[in-house]
């Protein structure tokens, strides 16, 4: 049976100052609580915001014109189009052409206009859409797609908003511009929740047939732009190419809005206030740091005569040394494992809190922080264990011994 | 003599450097100690003879001269061989006893075993020296403080034997015991004596020193040979 001694003197002498070693270990405890529930929190709202805006960053807005170009946040909400500047059918065949294989390519005409809702008027956002893009990018909450002129599609804010049911009727036009197209249209359908999107807000919106649309507005194959959701949000950057260099290769026809860059923006932007508040949460550790140095010169200094003893009866400077260093690491250990077990609970409160969800709390990116912090607590107490421990091994053992 | 000496001083001198002038404690001295005698050095507080205990301890080393302890000359040694020294060839019994407190009156003496030979006592060595010291296995579980100074004084010869030592050096090992335990102690170190073992005493008290072979007498740091 081999046992270390030097590991004995330090594992008693914590013990025989048990009020004191817990005190400076909560030192530590509350640093690896604070550092790890931090980045967890940090971790699940990246992932959580990632997973969110993923959903709807997979979406490459192509809009007529040279002008700006990517990093658009609103696919165009509002933006009355006007007549030169929309993308012709030419164009959209091009753009079906080159980026179909990417993912599903849809043209989309988008107006604001005055509707009047029993006496009530306002205005709204129009769409109108091709039969057969409805089908595969409208889901229907309640009824169904318009098929004729007479008939709209409503998006559920709207609907609400409206108090609007199936068969409540609509007046879309000004009816006091004298030159405006006035239609009544009636509710077939209500839009599922989509929440907010790049390339088409339907939840605020009223869409119609195409048919319905250039009947109102006119400019049949004129669309205000062209959406196209990528089945892979990772060929962003290619399709966009792909688009560019098709229609952009005399003149800037066309503009791509890649969503998927606006998430990486924010995506960095969550993870430097990570970041910070994890740098804030250091500075508890630095307080714990003070506090084991404090504890540890205590020690040192009550306990003169005794290293004085054990140096003048063959103890290495190196063992004294030991004895204070695995003192410090004991103290680190303990409170980085309390620490580590107490962030479980707390840094899941703080997720639940935060970001309101917890389904990304046991992923490897989260739970990495608990290690992470335990091994800063540790380290933090060793290093501040050094000085005196280095103290002690380098006491006089003549001096020591005559202290009381 | 043919033997090499355990303990030879030649022309030591200790300085004590201070502001206000250098301070003299131990001034050329010459001394020989042969293996196995008991001796007694006895000196008046200030005389230099705790100075000469902390040279001969391996506790500290001399400002000039030459001071060999078992043929070895301790003044150019690193105070990782000066440790080793002290662990191996020197057996110490202090006045106050300096036993660990932290760990039990068998750790006490296992402790340097450990020290030298990085592994526990297996050797039923610890339980013996106990034993012979009169120490028996329920006193051996106490920490040094639920102990009397007798007791404790017992365990301290016990830690000093435990690595067989060529010197056992006793700094007033009856300063802090009462008459009749003093006396016990002091048998205790008269039997290691006829055992064989190099004894130096350090003491200022006569009737102690007495009992020693012979006695160096050390005034002013030097060997005072009235």
């Amino acid at each position: 049976m081999k046992k270390d001694i030097i590991l004995q003197l330090s594992i008693r002498s914590i013990r025989l100052n048990f009020l004191r070693s817990l005190l400076a270990a909560i030192g530590i405890v509350i640093g690896v609580v604070a550092i790890s529930s931090m980045g967890m929190m940090g971790a699940n709202m990246t992932m959580s915001v990632t997973e969110e805006l993923s959903a709807m960053a997979n979406v490459l807005v192509v809009k007529p014109g040279g002008g700006g170009g990517g990093g658009g946040f609103m696919g165009g909400g509002g933006g009355s189009s006007s007549s030169d500047d929309y993308i012709d059918k030419e164009q959209f065949a091009d753009i079906e052409r080159t980026a179909g294989k990417y993912g599903n390519v849809y043209p989309l005409y988008q107006e604001s206009d005055t509707v009047k809702i029993r006496e009530d008027e306002r205005r709204s956002t129009i769409y109108g859409m091709r039969d057969e893009d409805m089908a595969t990018i409208l889901v229907v909450e309640n009824g169904t797609l318009p098929q004729t002129s007479g008939s709209v599609i409503v998006g559920p804010t709207f609907a609400e908003n409206n108090d609007l049911v199936i068969g409540s009727r609509i007046t879309i036009g000004d009816e006091d511009d004298e030159e405006a197209i006035i239609q009544k249209v009636r509710v077939v359908g209500i839009l599922e929740e989509k929440g907010m999107s790049m390339d088409l807000n339907s939840d605020n919106a009223i869409i119609m047939t195409e048919k319905t649309f250039t009947g109102l507005y006119g400019g049949e194959g004129e669309y205000t732009q062209v959406n196209v959701i990528l089945d892979d949000i990772d060929d962003a950057d290619t399709a966009t190419e792909a688009i560019e260099n098709q229609l952009n290769r005399k003149e800037d026809e066309v503009a791509v809005q890649d969503s998927s860059r606006m998430m990486e923006s924010i995506t960095s932007t969550v993870s430097t206030m990570t970041t910070f508040v994890m740098a804030i949460a250091g500075i508890s550790l630095l307080v714990a740091a003070t506090s084991i140095f404090n504890v540890m010169m205590m020690s040192v200094t009550e306990r003169v005569r005794e290293i004085g003893i054990l140096r003048s009866i063959g103890t290495q400077k190196g063992e004294v040394l030991r004895m204070f260093i695995y003192e410090a690491v004991i103290l680190g250990l303990v409170g980085a494992v309390i620490g580590a077990i107490m962030s479980l609970l707390l840094g899941w409160l703080v997720v639940l809190a935060m970001v309101g969800t917890t389904d990304y709390f046991f992923t490897y990116q989260s739970l990495i922080y608990v290690p992470v912090s335990m091994t800063i607590g540790i380290v933090i107490c060793v290093v501040s264990g050094v000085y005196p421990a280095w103290r002690a091994a380098n006491l006089d053992p003549i001096e020591a011994l005559r202290a009381d | 003599m043919t033997a090499v000496p355990v303990i030879e001083l030649v022309d030591v001198s200790k300085i004590y450097p201070l502001a206000s002038g250098d301070v003299v404690a131990l001034d050329h001295l010459s001394i020989r100690i042969e293996r196995g005698e008991f001796v007694a050095i006895m000196g008046p507080s200030g005389s230099g003879k705790s100075t000469l205990l902390n040279q001969i301890g391996g506790l500290d080393v001399p400002t000039s001269g030459i001071l060999r302890i078992t043929g070895k000359n301790i003044r150019k040694m690193s105070d990782e061989k000066l440790t080793d020294l002290r662990l191996n060839a020197i057996g110490y019994i202090f006045q106050k006893f300096n036993l660990i407190p932290l760990l039990s009156a068998y750790e006490n003496v296992e402790y340097p075993y450990i020290l030298k030979h990085r592994c526990n006592d297996t050797t039923g060595r610890v339980s013996k020296l106990l034993s012979e010291v009169g120490i028996n296995k329920r006193l051996a579980e106490h920490k040094p403080a639920e102990l009397s100074g007798g007791q404790q004084q017992r365990v301290a010869i016990a830690r000093a034997l435990i690595n067989d030592p060529d010197i056992l050096l006793c700094d007033e090992p009856t300063g802090n015991l009462d008459t009749k335990t003093g006396a016990q102690i002091m048998e205790m170190l008269a039997t290691l004596h006829k055992q064989g073992r190099t004894i130096i005493i350090v003491t200022h008290d006569p009737l102690i020193g007495a009992q020693a072979e012979r006695i160096i007498r050390i005034k002013d740091g030097k060997v005072d040979e009235a």
